[in-house]
């Protein structure tokens, strides 16, 4: 039997709108249920808040979703996609596509939901500011959110750029690869921005006059945690954009590839341990705001060890794209 | 298309320095973090001692990376010389 490059293409169309979306609902699933949970914790504490509670439940909720929606969104796309006549190479762009979707959201879909938490706590805790503590949890949220951007923008241009013109040895690995670099990188930033805002909006609500002071040093880290998305995006970008000569050479595939699971993987620790550090920060900030400006300092200096071993994954992937 | 083993042994060689600086990445990146905010919290409650934590801290963390620098090794190893 003797399979077309079409049927081979809506296979792989259809395989990617699984991973996107089959992903992509972990994270934000995880994130709301946990926010749910957290809210009936308060609610509890509190009883006559919980109107309120419930209110700010919802908001968090909503803003965990949408990595779930641009997951969904993508999956959609995959799945009603028009492929009669294309070439094989879209095989490989639609399953890097559904990948880099579906995992960037998981940690942007949890990650929001950690501030959410937060936020239906602190309500309980502090009514008074509930107004300050939803403006902090959304702008938490919202930066949580980033990472599943960098994933759907890498998808739509592996969706809807014409790779026709490439050679198909060795671009599908760079294909394949440019998705798996933006996927895995974001789950770490994701998340990491999370327990940071996490303690954010805690600390809000412990002290709401302090939350100018807070909500900066809480973007200055989450500034600082995004950077290995940002690298992960990067090293799509430069497989996307720089095509590679023909080459049948198995070590011609395996470098483009290699290089995007290099720096997807190695995203997802610095992620997570700088947005673990800003957290500890932004809470110390929370209860001694005198201290902002040494604990910023420190915090800086930390996150930036932490950064090395995210600078040595780029190095690597930008040594397996360009020298090999 | 015939394939070669010497050609086969490089593509795994390449595949193998993506995943070992890829997970290797992975821990230090955690931990160096985790140790970075605890002594954000140390020196929050003891400003005095910023000197002394701060030395503490960079300590920790360089021990902590020393496996992300076998990664690295093993890595370039793996591209340069294997």
């Amino acid at each position: 039997m003797v399979i077309s490059d079409d049927l081979w293409v809506q296979a792989a169309a259809f395989a990617g709108a699984g991973f996107a979306v089959g992903f992509g609902a972990i994270g934000a699933a995880l994130g709301e249920g946990y926010a749910a949970g957290r809210a009936g914790q308060a609610i509890s504490h509190n009883p006559s808040m919980s109107d309120d509670i419930v209110k700010t439940m919802l908001i968090g909720q909503a803003v965990a979703e949408s990595a779930g929606i641009f997951a969904l969104v993508v999956a959609m796309l995959l799945v009603f996609k028009d492929v009669q006549g294309e070439s094989l190479l879209n095989a490989f762009a639609y399953l890097g596509a559904g990948l880099s979707m579906g995992l960037a959201a998981i940690g942007s879909g949890v990650g929001s939901g950690l501030p959410a938490g937060a936020a239906c706590e602190g309500t309980a805790r502090q009514p008074a500011a509930l107004s300050t503590i939803r403006t902090n949890m959304l702008v938490g949220s919202a930066v949580c959110q980033t990472p599943s951007v960098f994933g759907m923008v890498v998808a739509f241009m592996l969706i809807f750029i014409d790779w026709s013109d490439r050679p198909f040895w060795p671009t599908w690995a760079a294909l394949l690869g440019a998705g798996i670099s933006t996927g895995f990188s974001a789950i770490g930033p994701g998340l990491g921005n999370g327990i940071t805002a996490n303690e954010a909006t805690l600390g809000v609500a412990r002290q709401p006059e302090t939350s100018g002071t807070l909500t900066n040093t809480m973007l200055i880290g989450l500034t600082v945690a995004q950077s290995t998305v940002i690298y992960g995006f990067l090293v799509s970008l430069i497989l996307l954009f720089i095509p590679k000569p023909e080459s049948m050479a198995m070590a011609a595939w395996a470098a483009p590839l290699s290089a995007g699971i290099c720096m997807g993987l190695g995203g997802i620790g610095p992620g997570i341990g700088e947005g673990i550090t800003a957290g500890y920060a932004v809470r110390r900030v929370a209860r001694d705001v005198e201290q902002n400006v040494l604990l910023t300092r420190v915090m800086l200096v930390g996150q930036a060890v932490s950064e090395s071993t995210g600078i040595y994954s780029l190095i690597v992937s930008l040594l397996l794209i360009f020298v090999i | 298309m015939e394939i070669q083993g010497a050609d086969m042994v490089r593509a795994a060689a390449l595949l193998g320095a993506g995943i070992a600086m890829g997970l290797g990445a992975i821990g230090p990146g955690v931990g160096e973090g985790y140790a970075a905010g605890k002594a954000c919290e140390a020196i929050g409650r003891n400003p005095k001692e910023a000197g002394l934590l701060t030395r503490t801290m960079l300590v920790g963390q360089a021990v902590s990376e020393s496996t992300g620098i076998y990664s690295l090794v093993v890595a370039l190893l793996l591209i340069f010389v294997v």
